[in-house]
This record gives structure tokens, C-alpha cells and sequence, in this order.
């Protein structure tokens, strides 16, 4: 058996195509053991498994543009399980990536997914970090993605998180940037929880450098006893700062959502704004797509999958 | 001995032999306890073009809800038939089943759905770029756009329009459908108005503008929940400009 045939099997099970992974730069890892690691011109990629559970370094050298997206796959494929990861990764300046991380737990019954990840981009660096989850359809995991990342003047850094296919369990993000001069960052999660799932979201933006910019956008909806927390906070601490938190959630059945979008000015020349709108689906929207001859489920279920697309 | 109604009859109308298509009597609809409609009566010929003109709040918007089937505005009193049935007591998404739709004066939004798809919904087999470029939008830029807050308010009333096309109803209800495009396209829309008609639709063009009602094959005028003059577009604009309203003596009649 290769050390790809149980990722390939994770990926059927959530119903995905896997990518061209061992042609790319990558680390993939089930459990606790390492399976596979590669670097490319470039992407040094440096791995190891522990007793407490898999350290990588990624290192992106200055100036290089990667073709390719570098794939992090993590998981379980037994139902047991704890898996810890600690990342750095790191890019170096005007060197731009584009990184898919993979996190699939296919039949969890009790299981952890624990990810502490440091992220740096260094002058003029460009982040695509794009991360799909897949859970399982028993609910019974519990995953805690961790990132702080910092960004240097004129750094790009865009961070999309989804998870919208079977089950979420108990889940716990926690983000925070530090942005730097004229650079950006955007976070966006996209969640959809169902049963007696159980979400937080807690992601910061801190806009430190002059002509800053920052979006924090979150799109989550719930059904049957689903509960979310989620906090957008988005700090202009200086001159020319911009920054806006974006949250939506579409709330059913006995569902709750607490959503509560912050934002701290400590600069008079910076400007952060925010939205908020949380509620069962939109009465206009249900009734147009109703108009057009779809049963009130089937409009539901369109105008969320729209939300989280 | 009571007759047994004939479920399959279908009356032309008297002046036209048209069968009826629509046929709305004694409407009554309150809102707030408010009275919206008051015993309202109201025919469309099969493959016409009615014309449905009233001032700001004379009903008209309430009417086109009613025959949807919107949940708020379920009529009191008075029965709604299509295509030779009681409808009334039907949810929407049946009454677009039987083939009646309804374009929005302000159409809703969506986040993430793209207009392709937006087009399909009620007909998966549509041909997306035709009914694009029927509305005055180019495909290769349209049609993977979203319906979102992105379009401005004239782009959203075409691809309205377009979804409209796309369903080839029975009966398409466009509720204003010239509010916020420009004149140049109002050649467009009148346009779209006619390629429902070739494709065999019925039209409730509803407006309070009376050059816009002008290219209607028939036309009523409601006023105060009720139709006050119906018959030809020439005659009812006639009545409608020269504020001869019985309801209201002309003075809510108009804009």
C-alpha cells in the first residue's frame, strides 16, 4: 500500500477528487505518523513525527513564486484518535504561495484534530491558504484550528476555511494577524452545522502598519440543535487603516447563533466598519426562488449553499 | 338535483372568444387591518398583454402578491382561477408549478449564486447565453457572475427579466418593470415583453406609467383596491389621464 492509498480513501469518502499531490510540494500526515513530505525548488519542507505529534517548517525562499499549490493533508483514518500539529510556515520576501490544506476525518466515533500554526510573511509576501475540512457523519470529533500570523509591509495573506459537508462536531477556530504597513489580510469561514453540532469562531484582525487593510468574513448556518459563537474583531491601530467584519448566519429549526462583530479604533485616521445580519432565510429570497417553482426546502437549501459557496 | 360544475370548461371572453386565463373575483385583502384589495375583479385573456395601471399604493403590487401566492398577502374573500382552476388555495411554488411567475419590482439577491445557475433554476435544460443576450447582457460576462449586491439595480431588473424567459410561463406578473432602467433600455425590455408573447406567455405588465401600459393589448385601472376601468389600452389610458375616476373622482388615481 502506498503511502497515499488512505488519503485517496479520505477523499473518496468525503466525496472529493484528490489534487495531484505527490507531484507538489506537500506534507501528509495520518495520526501521529508521518506518511510522506516533499520540497520542491524553492518550498523547503522539513517534517517530523513526535511522541506528541507532527512538526512541520515550511519555508518559502525569497522571491519565489510557486507554480503549484502545496498541499497539507491531515487526518485519521481509524476512529480513535488524537492528532496534534504544530506549523511554521514561513515565506520570505515577494515569494508567493498558493497552499490547500486537507484535513478529513472520515468515520470519527472519538477523535481530536489539534492545529497550531505560525504563519509569517515577510515583505511583499503573497499567502493563497485555502483549508477544506471534512468530518465525518457521527459528529463525534473535536477539532481546534489554531493560527497567528504576522505580515510585513505590502504582504498579502487570504485564509479561506470551509467546512460544509457532513458533520462539524465541536469546533474551535482561533485566529489572529498582525497586519503590517499597506499590507492585507482577509479570513473567511464558511461552516454549516447540523445536529447537535457545536461551533466558535473567534478571528482578529490587528490593522498595526499605516494603510493596513483588513476583512473578516464569516457565513455559517444551522439547523436541528446546531449552536455557533461567533466573534469578528477587527482593530485599526493606525493611520489609513481599513478594515470592515462581514457576518452572516442563517439560523433553523432550534438552532442558536450568537454573533457579535467588534471593532476598536485606536487611531483617529483609521476606519473600521462591520455588518451583521443573522436570522432564518431572507423572506424575498425564499419567495422569488418559490416563484420560479421550488418547494420551500429546496429554496433553503439553495440559498444557503449560495451563502457558503 | 344540483349539476355537477364542468371542471374542464374554460369561457372565452365575450368580446374577444379568448379563453380566460386568469380569472380573479371578489378579492379582498387586508394588511394591518388595512383593506389593500376591496372585491376586486380581474380577467386575462390567454397570450395577452394586460396593462395594469395605478397610482403609488392603489394595489397593484398587493394584487401581483396575491395571485403568487406570497404567505402574507392570502386574500380574505374571493377566489383566483388559472387555466381553468381554483388556485387560490394553492402554496407559490405550486402556482409556478402550473406555470405563473412574478419578477419583482426590487428583486432579491443572492450571495454565491451565479446567474447561469439563477437562470436554471426553474428550467434546468434553459438556454442561459439566449436569454442573456435577450436582456441586453453579454454572457461571457454575466453569466457566471452572481446575483449578489455586485450587479447594479438595472443589471438585477434584467437578469430578473431573463429568469423570467428562462421559465417560459403561462403567466409572467412583472411588477414594475421598467422602475430603475434607463430609457434606453425600456426598447429592450419591451422587447423581452414581446418574445414572452411569440413563446405563447400571458403578461400582467403592472405600472403606473402610462407610455409604458401603451404597448399592452388591454389594460385595467386600479384604484383604491379596485378596478375602476378595463377594456382596450386606448380607452382605459383615455380615462386613466383624464382623472374621470369614479372611485376617487381623479384625485388618488394618479402619480
Amino acid at each position: 500500500m502506498s503511502d497515499f492509498e488512505p488519503l485517496y480513501d479520505l477523499f473518496a469518502t468525503a466525496g472529493w477528487t484528490p489534487p495531484p499531490i505527490p507531484e507538489a510540494a506537500h506534507v501528509v500526515a495520518y495520526g501521529h505518523r508521518l506518511a510522506s513530505t516533499q520540497s520542491l525548488a524553492g518550498v523547503r519542507v522539513e517534517a517530523e513525527a513526535t511522541d506528541t505529534g507532527i512538526e512541520a517548517r515550511i519555508t518559502i525562499a525569497a522571491g519565489t513564486r510557486v507554480a503549484q499549490p502545496i498541499h497539507l493533508c491531515f487526518g485519521l483514518y481509524q476512529q480513535f484518535g488524537v492528532q496534534n500539529v504544530h506549523l511554521a510556515l514561513t515565506l520570505e520576501p515577494r515569494a508567493d504561495a498558493t497552499v490547500w490544506a486537507h484535513c478529513l476525518f472520515a468515520t470519527p466515533l472519538a477523535a481530536r484534530h489539534a492545529m497550531q500554526a505560525e504563519v509569517v510573511l515577510m515583505e511583499g509576501a503573497v499567502l493563497r491558504h485555502q483549508e477544506a475540512h471534512y468530518h465525518g457523519t457521527s459528529g463525534d470529533i473535536q477539532v481546534i484550528p489554531h493560527t497567528r500570523a504576522s505580515l510585513e509591509k505590502d504582504a498579502r495573506y487570504l485564509a479561506d476555511f470551509s467546512l460544509i459537508r457532513g458533520r462539524v462536531g465541536r469546533l474551535d477556530i482561533d485566529y489572529s494577524v498582525n497586519v503590517g504597513e499597506a499590507a492585507e489580510a482577509e479570513l473567511t469561514s464558511r461552516i454549516y452545522g447540523f445536529g447537535s453540532d457545536a461551533i466558535r469562531i473567534r478571528e482578529q484582525l490587528k490593522l498595526d502598519g499605516q494603510g493596513a487593510r483588513g476583512l473578516v468574513k464569516t457565513r455559517v448556518a444551522v439547523r436541528d440543535d446546531a449552536r455557533a459563537e461567533v466573534l469578528g474583531m477587527v482593530e485599526g491601530n493606525a493611520a489609513g487603516a481599513r478594515g470592515h467584519v462581514d457576518c452572516m448566519e442563517i439560523v433553523r429549526d432550534r438552532a442558536e447563533v450568537s454573533a457579535v462583530p467588534e471593532v476598536r479604533v485606536r487611531h483617529p485616521q483609521a476606519k473600521v466598519t462591520h455588518e451583521a445580519a443573522i436570522g432564518s432565510v431572507d423572506s424575498r429570497q425564499l419567495e422569488t426562488l418559490m416563484a420560479r417553482g421550488l418547494a420551500p426546502e429546496e429554496a433553503v437549501d439553495l440559498i444557503v449553499r449560495g451563502m457558503l459557496a | 338535483m344540483t349539476a355537477w360544475p364542468n371542471l374542464f370548461h374554460r369561457p372565452g371572453h365575450p368580446d374577444t372568444g379568448k379563453p380566460v386565463l386568469l380569472g380573479v373575483a371578489g378579492l379582498r385583502l387586508e394588511l394591518e387591518g388595512k383593506r389593500i384589495l376591496d372585491g376586486l375583479d380581474l380577467e386575462l385573456l390567454s397570450g395577452e398583454i394586460h396593462g395594469l395601471l395605478g397610482a403609488n399604493g392603489s394595489g397593484k403590487s398587493s394584487l401581483a402578491y396575491a395571485i403568487m401566492g406570497c404567505e402574507d398577502y392570502r386574500p380574505g374573500a374571493g377566489e383566483i382561477t388559472f387555466d381553468g382552476r381554483r388556485i387560490d388555495g394553492l402554496p407559490m411554488h405550486e402556482r409556478a408549478r402550473l406555470g405563473i411567475t412574478l419578477a419583482w419590482q426590487e428583486p432579491a439577491r443572492f450571495e454565491g449564486l451565479a446567474i447561469r445557475d439563477y437562470l436554471r433554476v426553474a428550467n434546468p435544460k434553459t438556454d442561459v447565453e439566449s436569454c442573456l443576450k435577450r436582456v441586453g447582457l453579454d454572457p461571457d460576462e454575466y453569466a457566471a457572475r452572481a446575483v449578489d449586491k455586485t450587479l447594479s439595480g438595472g443589471e438585477r431588473k434584467r437578469v430578473e427579466l431573463a429568469a423570467v424567459l428562462a421559465m417560459q410561463p403561462k403567466l409572467a406578473i412583472l411588477d414594475e418593470p421598467t422602475a430603475g432602467i434607463d430609457l434606453l433600455s425600456l426598447d429592450a425590455l419591451l422587447a423581452v415583453i414581446e418574445a414572452l408573447r411569440a413563446a405563447g406567455s400571458t403578461v400582467l405588465l403592472i405600472t403606473h406609467q402610462a407610455e409604458v401600459a401603451a404597448h399592452a393589448d388591454r389594460a385595467s385601472q386600479l384604484c383604491g383596491g379596485r378596478i375602476v376601468c378595463r377594456g382596450e389600452t386606448a380607452s382605459v389610458l383615455e380615462h386613466y389621464r383624464k382623472r374621470v375616476c369614479k372611485r376617487c373622482d381623479g384625485r388618488t388615481c394618479h402619480v
